[in-house]
This record gives C-alpha cells, structure tokens and sequence, in this order.
C-alpha cells in the first residue's frame, strides 16, 4: 500500500559508515549479541502495527545495563539514531525501526532481580513479561495489576514506554500508578537511578516523564513495580442491551453510583458476533451492545456489589443478563473479549484505534464512528475499556487491496480527531508511535507540543532516541 | 507576606510573567500562602498569587472528573464533592497545624507540591489523580497538557512534571483531577502494644490480605494520647483503616481482627472516631506543637522505617510515628535537624529521601530541605527547568538542592 506516514530521511553519513559501525559496536558486545545480517534483521523490521516495515542498520542483544550503556555511548557520539524494543508488540509503530537506525532489543535481560513481598514490590529486568511478574508471586497471592491485552508476551520495558493499560486499569491504574523506580541509561551512556521503594522522592517527577515517553528519553533496563494483594474472586456479569446508547448510560451511572468495579469492557454488534463465532463463549447474537462488568471480593461481597449493579442495568432496560456461577464460566466470558483482536484478525485485517472520551461522550462518539466509517465503504467492530472511556474501534479492510487501505487509514484519523473533539485524545493505551504522529497538532497548540518537545530535548538534545516517533516531523526544533 | 501581582485571568499571569521575564524580576509564586515553608527559601523580587483565579469550572460526577482554577480554596473543593458524595482520593496534608500558617490552602498549591495523606500508599499520590494541567511558563506562554478523561497516553506526561514542581516550572492556572466515590463506610482495626518493629510486621500481614486495607500507621506510646482525644487504649496503637460498602467494611474488619489478634489484643473504631483519627494522623498533629522544634518527614521502603528510628534513637533525641506501613515516617527532634546523620543513615538502610519540613531560620538557610539527588539526575532536572523558565524567574532557590 502507499505509505502517508513518512519517516525522518536516514542519516547518509551513518549509511556510509555501515559496515564499520557493525564491526564497533560488535566489539561492545558478547558474541551473539549483534544482529547485522539480512535475515536475522528480518524479524526486527515491523511491530504489531503491521503496516509499516523498515530494515534497521543492525540489532544489539545486550545482556546487561553496562551493554546498553556502551552501545548508546557510541550511537550518540557518532550520530546513530537507536530504537528501543521490547516484545515488539507495539499497536502505534513504537518499535518499528529505521534504515539508520541500531535497534536495541532487551529480550536477554530477562530476568527477576527481587522480590520483596514484606515491601509488596518486585525489581526486574525490562525484558521480563508482564504476565512474568503477577505468576511470580501468585502463589504468594499477590499479582501486578496492569494487564494490556498482550500480557503474555510485552515486556514491562515496553510498558513503561508506552505507559500500558488493560481491562482492570479501572480500579488499579495503568503503569505510571505502578512503578516505583527504574534503572535507566541516558542516551550519551550516563546510567541514573530514580525512584525506588521509598515513595514521591522530591524533585522533578522524572519517573513520571519516563513512563509513557515511548523510548524518547533513555532506555529502561530495570524497574521496580508494586505488588498488590489478590482479591479473594473475581467475578464477571453479562450483560445485554438493544441499544449501544442504552449500555453507554448504564456504564455512566455504574460509576456515578460510587460502585467501582474492576473492570467494564464494552462489545458492538459486530465484535459480539465475529468474537462469539471464534470463542463460543455463549454472548446473546440478538442484542446491539454487551457490557461485561468484573468486581472483586469476598463471595458476600461480590452477592451485594453485584446486586447494585444488575439494578443500574435493570433500570436501563437490559434484556439479557448472564451471571457466572463458576470459574469456568467466568473463564468463558472473558475469553471472548480477550479473544476480539485475534478474532477480527481471522475475518479481516484491521487498524485499531485508541481514543479516549468523557463517559458522557460514550454515545455520541459510537455513533458518529459508525457513520464516519459506513461513509469511507467500510465496516466497524467497537470493543473497548467502557469503564475509562478507552474506545477501541477496530475498522476492518483488505490490507492487499491498497484503496481500502487508503480509506481505513482515513477513516481511522476522522475517527480521533472525533474523539479530541469531544473533549478526549488520540490514544489512551496504545501511543501515539508513528501512528498517530501527525495528528498531534489537533490535540495540542503548536506551543504546547513545542513545550514537550523542550522537556525531550533535556534528555536528547541531539534527537537520536526513536526519532520518527511523538512528535510531527515538520516544526521540530533544529538538533 | 507582601503580594505584588494577583491576576485574576490566565492573560494577566502571563502578562506578568512576560514582563517580569524582559526586565529579570523574580517571582515568589504562591497559591493561599499555607505551605510557603516548604522547600529552600525562595528569595524574589516580588510575589505573584494565584488566589484571585479562583473558582470550579466543570464538575461532572459521573464522569469521576473536576477541573478547577489554580487558587481555588481547596475547602470549597471538598464541600462541592462532599456534597455529591465523592472526595479527593490521595487526602491531603493540611500544613497549617504543623507550619503555623494561615490562609486558605489551594488546589492549585496542593497539586504544585504534590500533597497527599495517608490513603497516597494505596490509592498513589496527588500526582496519580492529576490528569490534566494549563499553566503559565516561564516565557509567558499558555500551555496545556493531559486533558480531562482518565486515561491519556498522547505524547510526553508534563502533567506529572508539574506536579510536584513547587511553582519552579511554571504557574499553574487550571487544574483537571479525577475524584472517587467516598466509601459508605468505615472502621479502624486497632492493635495495642506492639513495639516499632512488631508493628512493622503485624502491618505488612495486614497489607498482604485480601481486605483493602487504606491506612496503616503506627502511633507509638509517646504519641498514642495526642489522637481521637487519648481514647486509644492503653499502649502503642497500630492502626489499620478499612473503607467501602458497608457489609464488605463489617466483614474485612472481622476477618482482619481475627488474624491480627496473635499480635496483640485487638479494638475497633467506628466511622466517626475513623474519620477524625486519619485526619489527626494526616495533618502530624502531635507535632503541631506551635514550636519550631526540627520534624522531617522521611521516605524509606516500610520495612526500613523502624529500624531508621532506632539507629536514629542510640544517637540523639527523636520522636517518631509512623504512616504508610511505617515506610513514611514523621521525625520530630528535640534539639538539632541533624541532617546529615539522619540522610547517612537512610542512605545506608536502603535509600530514601529526607525532606526537612519544619525548622528555625537559621537551619533553614543552612539545610538542604530536600534530599540532594545525585549529580547526573540533578544536571537533568537542572536542563528541564531551563527548558521550561530559561530566565529563572520562578521561586529561585525553592528547589535547589544546595544554594
């Protein structure tokens, strides 16, 4: 397809220097830490965010912070942009490199460094999984509490980068909530510490800036997380309506109620029927919306915040209700619903979006997409985090077919700038990458993008982290 | 306090700073004036309020969300969320008992040095519920960033730079933050007699059991008689707060009794006597002793706290209580700061942070308030302020870590 993203033109001195760079920085690395040749650099070339691809100069494994440190030592000095990856799971382009670029993988530092259950923390590598922490400690009972879709492979180092949500961000937060500290490199090599098991150390909250700066300000090598007690159960409710408007406002007065649960995922028509199809979970074919609404507690607990809700539904009209009444169908319905990307992915491709919205706009902002997305000749699943107002449309294309590639890309940006418009951003989870780069300017005046853009330039001032990434090409300050 | 400017539109704010900026005049930046004490003193040509640009500018509470004007008082935040039955979930510190201020403190002022209370351990800091921020920088430019809805990953976070900047950034003139439903009901499970480190491990049981617990502080004998009226019973009190609907409050309560009684016997309290307790614990008011004695509050990992306390004891003369599962703890000495002791000491217990909130003048000129950082994350945080008020004209000094 015709590629509207544009990346920054590489760097012709580093293209010239090509094979002597390899031979450099294979001198900083233990053997089999340097990716150089075609093939290998194959698999490095694109992220989840599939439709954008770039063969990266080379690919450095580096076992240890002292590695990253050296290899980012000599990218500055010599002007060679880097790209921090984690699992490579990355929905906006986050992870997809450049021809100049050295990408700088952390899956070998992979390991769990403390886990310190009196403090209710673990320190770990950035490489580790996310899902890696919570089945460390689960036997403990405790677990970490940000749980993006993709928990099984991304890594907290990407985490962190993108600042990662998931269903249960609700009551827990996402990552900025759970991080305590991290281990860092700077990008001329300098390794700084911030945070840590002490809470709110004075200062800038430069821990706060790192998280979600989607490699732009160093790499994470280490980081330490909060631990939280697991609830005794959890405990989903199904929940039917033939109107989207109608499960809106009973998402709206759910939470207005002082009710807090968990977690509640949102399902249209179409992502009901392509998820159903896929993962038999037992989701009524005959309504228009379906919320699914988790609490936590103890068994009496759960009976009585249950209760509260199901009456919210009521008084909305809802016309099914599905209550577990065991682990396996709790299982079930939420395998659907963590099933819906894989799902879709069989009957089409997709580009899914991220937007954010005030609950009050839940409404609104469903129909308007469907109308944006029938106007380009299209078709829209909606399936999202209803709870937080984290809208995930997924537009559905041929991804072979160049035109309707074309149109989803289109209608993908009137879709975001639907959501800035009503009073939300352009990515609530995902990044903003490559994907939603040139967006910015509707969600932001051009000084106060100049104003993030001098926060980066405090940590890069030469623009060598990830640099076709956040901010708009055009308008950046000169490095 | 001699206020020179107090705008009351964000025009006016930047106009003043824009002039203020051309001819190099420093501003000492200040919201009600209550907590002024905090951080380095700041040493400015003129002072800048806020306290005019006040007032709620959208209260949606289904939608868990307010934004208000930067001097905005905060009681008349709190009456407006009280009235439909939400609150500021990270609590925060009055600092008048303890710095002997008056005024009104603001929203604006509260966000800018990050307070919060006891609830900050499990349901994060001030920081945590800011979602979106327009200020004033350091040119005399307008700027905003996050927004208004709860979750927001759209370029670099400034909202967390922000908070927590002590006005050395910019000026806040509005502020976005997510509010929580308060809970219907509450009680306060109540151990006696434990000692600092027993009390230690009796609160990190309690922490790793299924019951939401929401506070958790020790209140040593020298303490005990300061709180609730001295209606504690006899003895050091280790207390532990539960909030939520009210069967799961009865039924958590119970259950924490239970397995905490091998510690030590075992009272409770009721939401009244909760509600007063955990306000009395988040304003420090034993050390709100109308005296200028030194008092610290120090940041350590929980488990580090008591024994902070103890090497601190063998030296020289302390008073101490203890929040957050006894990882933040209040330090009131009888004579000297003795900072470098005490910052030695943190070091070597595994790190932290000292901040020194409450001293003389002369100690106050003399001591770093906050703990010095290292050199490459304080030429970093040195770059970024440059970045954001290149004529370093707000609150000089407040912040630094040396003069």
């Amino acid at each position: 397809m015709p590629e509207t993203i544009g990346f920054l033109k590489p760097r012709q001195a580093v293209l010239d220097r090509r094979r002597e760079i390899i031979a450099d920085l294979a001198d900083l690395l233990p053997e089999g830490c340097l990716i150089s040749e075609e093939r290998g650099l194959k698999p490095f070339e694109t992220d989840a965010f599939l439709a954008y691809r770039r063969m990266p100069l080379a690919v450095a494994l580096p076992e240890t912070t002292e590695q990253v440190a050296a290899v980012l030592k000599y990218c500055s000095r010599y002007g060679v942009p880097v790209v921090p990856r984690g699992a490579g799971t990355s929905l906006s382009g986050g992870a997809i490199p450049q021809e100049d670029a050295v990408v700088i993988g952390l899956s070998k530092m992979s390991r769990i460094l403390d886990i310190d259950l009196f403090n209710r923390t673990a320190t770990v590598q950035a490489g580790v999984t996310n899902l890696n922490i919570s089945e460390a400690v689960g036997a403990d009972g405790f677990f970490y509490a940000p749980d993006p879709s993709s928990q099984l492979a991304c890594t907290i180092g990407g985490n962190i980068g993108m600042n990662s949500g998931g269903a249960h961000c609700l009551k827990y937060g996402v990552t900025t909530n759970n991080l305590l500290g991290v281990r860092m490199v700077l990008f001329d090599g300098t390794v700084i510490e911030l945070g840590g098991k002490a809470l709110d150390a004075p200062g800038y909250d430069l821990l706060g800036l790192v998280c979600g700066s989607e490699g732009q300000l160093g790499i994470v090598t280490e980081a330490t997380v909060r631990l939280i007690a697991k609830p005794e159960g959890a405990r989903p409710v199904l929940f039917g309506f033939a109107s989207s408007e109608a499960a809106g406002s009973c998402v709206a007065d759910i939470i207005g109620s002082g009710i807090i649960p968990v977690a509640i995922e949102f399902m249209d028509k179409p992502a009901i029927e392509i998820c159903e199809a896929f993962a038999h979970a037992g989701y009524p074919l005959d309504v228009e919306a379906l919320l699914i609404v988790e609490v936590e507690g103890s068994e009496p607990e759960m009976d009585a915040m249950l209760e509260g809700i199901i009456e919210i539904a009521r008084r909305h009209g809802v016309a099914t209700i599905k209550e577990s009444q065991s682990a396996l169908e709790a299982a079930l319905i939420w395998k659907g619903r963590k099933s819906a990307f894989g799902a879709t992915g069989r009957v089409a491709d997709y580009i899914c979006m991220d937007g954010t919205v005030p609950l009050s706009q839940l409404s609104h902002v469903l129909r308007r997409t469907g109308e944006i997305v029938a106007g380009y000749g299209l078709r829209v699943a909606n399936v999202f985090h209803a709870g937080d107002g984290n809208m995930h449309p997924l537009i559905l294309y041929n991804i072979n077919d160049s035109e309707d590639a074309a149109r989803a890309e289109a209608a993908g940006n009137d879709i975001l700038k639907l959501c800035v418009d009503a009073g939300g951003c352009l990515t609530g989870e995902h990044g903003v990458g490559i994907e939603k780069r040139d967006l910015m300017l509707h969600q932001y005046s051009r000084a106060d993008l100049d104003q993030q853009m001098a926060a980066r330039a405090a940590f890069d001032p030469d623009w060598i982290m990830n640099p076709s990434k956040v901010f708009p090409l055009e308008g950046r300050p000169a490095a | 306090m001699i206020v020179h400017f107090e705008p009351a539109s964000e025009e006016g704010i930047a106009s003043v700073v824009r002039s203020a900026a051309a001819e190099r005049v420093t501003l000492a930046v200040v919201g009600g004036g209550t907590r002024s004490g905090l951080g380095n003193p700041v040493r400015a040509d003129r002072t800048l309020s806020t306290r005019r640009l006040a007032g709620i500018v959208t209260y949606n509470p289904a939608e868990m969300t307010m934004s208000a004007l930067a001097g905005t008082p905060l009681s008349e935040i709190e009456a407006a969320l009280d009235a439909k039955g939400q609150m500021l979930s990270f609590e925060p510190m009055d600092h008048r008992p303890v710095l002997a201020t008056s005024g009104e403190p603001t929203i604006g002022g509260v966000f800018a040095a990050n307070v919060s209370g006891p609830r900050r351990y499990v349901a994060g800091a001030a920081r945590d519920s800011l979602l979106g921020v327009r200020f004033v920088n350091g040119r005399g430019e307008l700027i905003k960033a996050g927004g208004r809805v709860m979750k927001n990953v759209t370029g670099l976070d400034l909202v967390k730079l922000m908070a927590g900047s002590y006005g050395t950034l910019g000026i806040l003139t509005e502020v976005t933050f997510k509010v929580l439903p308060l809970p219907p009901a509450a009680a306060t499970i109540v151990v006696s007699g434990l000692n600092d480190a027993e009390a230690a491990a009796a609160m990190a049981e309690a922490m790793a059991q299924p019951v939401e617990v929401s506070g958790a502080a020790h209140l040593p004998e020298s303490v005990r008689g300061r709180f609730v009226e001295g209606t504690l019973p006899e003895g050091a009190a280790t207390v532990l707060r539960l909030e939520g609907l009210s069967a799961s409050v009865a039924m958590r309560a119970e259950k924490l009794g239970v397995s905490l009684s091998r510690f030590g016997p075992v009272s409770r309290l009721d939401a009244a006597e909760t509600k007063a307790l955990w306000a009395q614990i988040r304003d420090v008011k034993p050390y709100a002793d109308g005296t200028p004695r030194p008092l610290w509050r120090v940041s350590v990992a929980p488990s580090s706290g008591h024994q902070l306390v103890a090497a601190l004891r063998l030296q020289t003369g302390v008073d101490a209580f203890y929040d957050w599962q006894g990882g933040l703890v209040w330090l009131r000495m009888e004579a000297e700061p003795e900072a470098e002791l005490l910052r030695r000491y943190v070091g070597a217990l595994g790190g932290g942070h000292a901040t020194l909130v409450r001293a003389g003048e002369e100690a106050r000129r003399r001591i770093p308030a906050f703990e010095p950082q290292a050199p490459a994350v304080a030429q970093l945080s040195e770059r970024i302020r440059a970045q954001f008020d290149p004529s370093r004209i707000f609150n000089p000094g407040r912040m630094a870590p040396f003069a």
